[in-house]
């Protein structure tokens, strides 16, 4: 294996795209990369994405991908794996360039959820768990997300208002972020009173249903220099997989493939977790992003909400998340969330964060969940000095 | 969604009769069925009808529904874990949201879980309901 670096990333903003088409999100972020990588062309592209058969009737995206950026003669194909699809796409470019197969490689995250109604997108979300015997039962993404947050409130004593702070302070960075979906701050008071989607889940628990494209160039890290000025090392890519279905784990509450991924993270990069500078984590929903903190090694059992409450999360706290603004206030295009989050990483390791720099940071994590928790995964990327 | 019917059709004996799997290796009872045992990872493939009485684990009230279910809405589902061990994913019925609490003792009933348009299937299978035999 040889060292594998990140030399461009390009992002279109996070939005509802009524005037652009999947194949213009992808080539607006892909070519952005491109421009900050420094370079014209790429050897392959690695497409994550969930739902562009189901919304936009269009398989075939790594065909798609290549051809619309005139990127000829590169291979591509597109990666699935639900909501981690991005993430999915990231470790096969890393593996690609890794193992010495290809040398420069561009990961596209691209998700158009849209183009159709809310109830079309919600079952086609829903896709993700378990077809035979969660969707059948009229279960939606939410609402698996719902029983989860449900049974942490019981077992553990918390209450709904308990969670506010993760909403607040992922919409405070989402405001100074350009790209971000939404870019005004919300209230505590906002969150108490919003509407319910699938109790105690409320619209302000939920990440955004949205568009957007987001992409990285990969290469290997012995060369990355000379192509850019400030590349980002991968440290570690790790995944780590746990039942499909919430009803066949033996402890709902304990998210064990974000436990095996991480795990296996820190064991490649040889650090812990006191070691990142921040955590760009998986907060679809309120409840993942406490069950993340727990999982990842920042709380114990039941204790990820009090981060919350302590403010360890902002920008200024132990371990910051959702610096620009998370799932929750940049977005959740599914397919696309895990290279957004690798993207917003590597301003941040590079300097370029804005408003929302956080001082001195060296390393840093992303960890992207498919499904309710079945598929789990993980980079830690690094500044080279 | 478009009404699958072979796939309805081949789901029969869990949708009806609550039809799970029994590992002859470790007695451990298994649903959904999946043939290979969770416990021990030996195959387990005699089937058992589980008796339908467990108690919910945790449950939600769903007021978004995704297509094809919102003229029910609003409903519950739950993870109701069953005597025999397993937990399953179902809707409760024959009770308010707000009279739901975790730990109720709920048993299974068959009732229709959708519809697929005027011309399309009815599809049945296993709901929950507060439990009434003792």
């Amino acid at each position: 294996m040889r060292d594998v670096a990140i030399i461009g990333v390009g992002q279109t903003p996070v939005d509802e795209h009524w005037t652009v088409g999947i194949r213009h999100l992808m080539l607006e972020a892909g070519l952005a990369a491109l421009r900050d990588a420094n370079i014209e062309t790429v050897d392959a592209v690695y497409v994550g994405n969930m739902l562009s058969g189901e919304i936009a009737g269009q398989s075939h995206l790594g065909a798609l991908a290549v051809d619309f950026m005139a990127l000829n003669g590169a291979e591509a194909f597109k990666v699935e794996a639900a909501c981690a699809s991005g993430s999915a796409a990231l470790r096969v470019g890393y593996m690609a360039v890794g193992s010495g197969l290809v040398d420069i490689v561009m990961v596209l995250g691209v998700e158009k959820m849209t183009d159709t109604s809310g109830r079309e997108t919600t079952a086609a979300l829903a896709a993700a768990a378990d077809a035979e015997y969660e969707v059948s039962q009229g279960i939606s993404f939410v609402a698996l997300n719902a029983l989860l947050m449900q049974r942490y409130m019981h077992e553990f004593g918390w209450k709904r208002e308990d969670f506010a702070q993760f909403p607040v302070i992922a919409h405070a960075n989402g405001a100074h972020n350009p790209h971000a979906m939404f870019q005004s701050p919300i209230s505590a008071e906002a969150y108490a009173r919003a509407p319910m989607i699938a109790t105690p889940v409320g619209l302000l628990d939920a990440s955004p249903v949205c568009d957007g494209a987001a992409a990285v160039v990969l290469a290997p890290a012995e060369f990355a220099r000379t192509l850019n000025p400030a590349p980002v090392k991968i440290r570690a890519s790790a995944i780590g997989m746990a039942p499909l279905a919430v009803h066949d784990r033996k402890d709902p509450l304990r998210l064990e493939a974000a436990i095996a991924s991480s795990r296996k993270a820190y064991r490649q990069a040889e650090i812990g977790p006191d070691d990142l500078d921040f955590f760009e984590l998986h907060d679809a929903f309120t409840i993942m992003a406490a069950l993340s903190l727990e999982a990842a090694g920042f709380a114990e059992r039941g204790k990820g909400v009090q981060l919350a409450l302590d403010g360890e999360i902002a920008p200024q706290g132990r371990i910051p998340i959702a610096t620009m603004g998370g799932l929750k206030a940049r977005g959740h295009p599914v397919g696309a969330t895990g290279i957004y989050q690798v993207v917003e990483s590597v301003l941040q390791l590079r300097g370029l964060a804005g408003p929302n720099q956080i001082p001195d940071v060296r390393l840093g994590m992303t960890q992207n969940i498919g499904g309710s928790g079945a598929t789990v995964i993980t980079h830690i990327l690094e500044r080279m000095t | 969604m478009e009404a699958k019917v072979a796939n309805d059709w081949r789901l029969r004996g869990q949708r009806y009769r609550l039809e799970g799997e029994v590992c002859d290796h470790c007695g451990v009872a298994i649903f959904p069925p999946r043939d290979i045992c969770p416990a021990c990872n030996k195959p387990a493939k005699t089937p058992v009808p589980l008796s339908g009485r467990g108690e919910v684990y945790t449950f939600s009230t769903i007021y978004s529904a995704p297509e094809g279910f919102e003229p029910y809405t609003p409903y519950t589902v739950a993870l109701v874990k069953l005597e025999e061990g397993p937990v399953v994913t179902a809707q409760l019925t024959d009770v308010a949201p707000n009279d739901v609490r975790i730990g109720m003792p709920v048993e299974m009933v068959t009732r229709r879980l959708r519809t697929h348009g005027e011309d399309g299937t009815i599809v049945y299978g296993y709901k929950f309901r507060p439990s009434v035999r003792m």
